[in-house]
């Protein structure tokens, strides 16, 4: 774990803003010079603070209307491996996020499609299709907040 | 604005890699520098591409424990998610909120520094806010894959 003072965490919070920006518009941002902003980014980068940046693109003007989270419980706990569930499950290109978590269900989806119809048909034909799969259960996302 | 298959071709290579210059960019999508500049200014006047984001590592940050909560708000109240979700936003641990449509009204993501911290949190914090029915909780063992590439 990386020693963080007040400025790595305005640094943080300026890029979580708008990760756009250069060294000298976040400078700008906690009150740092240019070349100095830049050394701390440097160093988040390096002691894996800031994994990379990632364009953000906007889902509908490219036609993906619809996001769903699932919650997935494996079928038969013991029989089915995980890493054939993990790798066929992350082979799903609309499928963005897999986590294996700790609760009422086994792994967390997030899966991206054009509209419901096209939703049903990755659920039916990719994800139900899935190598120990048990019960799905599907949340429509409405919206999101920060 | 309509998205053409050369659009499309450099939108894949900035989902790959979000950190290309304009002329790797280029070079990779087979363009001159001149086009794919012209291309990639005009998808983001048109607000195709909306900006760009960093990827934060919490852990890295001393964040050990992320926790997914799925709640249930008493809909007999009439502005329960409003005043719900303005409350929650407040939580500085706290990081994205969605409302979704299904057996669950929202659902939200809390950081701790580790599991004593995530009980303090939740006990004085998450459990205070207003409209909760019901509260379930999935701990994030591990992320497999998370990408915010679409299939384009």
């Amino acid at each position: 774990m990386m020693e963080l003072d007040e400025k790595d965490h305005g640094i943080i919070r300026a890029l979580k803003r708008d990760g756009s920006l250069n060294a000298a518009a976040v400078g700008k941002a906690v009150g740092l010079t240019q070349p100095s902003a830049w050394r701390r980014i440097r160093r988040l980068e390096e002691g894996g603070v800031i994994l990379g940046r990632r364009v953000r693109l906007n889902k509908a003007a490219l036609g993906f209307e619809v996001v769903v989270y699932l919650g997935v419980k494996l079928a038969a706990k013991g029989q089915v491996s995980l890493e054939d569930f993990e790798r066929a499950v992350c082979a799903v290109p609309e499928v963005q996020l897999v986590q294996h978590v700790l609760g009422v269900y086994d792994y967390r989806l997030k899966v991206v499609a054009r509209d419901l119809s096209d939703f049903e048909r990755i659920l039916r034909r990719r994800i139900m299709t899935l190598p120990g799969v048990g019960e799905v259960e599907s949340n429509v996302m409405l919206s999101e907040i920060g | 604005m309509q998205v053409d298959n050369i659009d499309r071709r450099l939108l894949r290579h900035l989902q790959e890699d979000g950190s290309l210059t304009m002329v790797e960019l280029a070079s990779r999508a087979g363009l001159s520098a001149g086009a794919c500049w012209r291309r990639v200014e005009k998808m983001e006047a048109a607000g195709v591409i909306e900006g760009r984001d960093v990827v934060i590592n919490h852990s890295a940050m001393g964040y050990a424990v992320e926790v997914f909560l799925r709640i249930t708000l008493d809909k007999t109240q009439g502005n329960a998610f409003d005043e719900f979700t303005k409350a929650a936003r407040d939580i500085p641990e706290v990081g994205a909120i969605q409302t979704l449509l299904g057996r669950v009204d929202i659902r939200m993501d809390v950081r701790a520094r580790d599991l004593s911290h995530y009980q303090e949190i939740y006990k004085e914090r998450i459990l205070a806010l207003p409209h909760i029915n019901d509260v379930e909780a999935l701990m994030l063992i591990s992320e497999v894959k998370n990408t915010e590439a679409l299939p384009l």
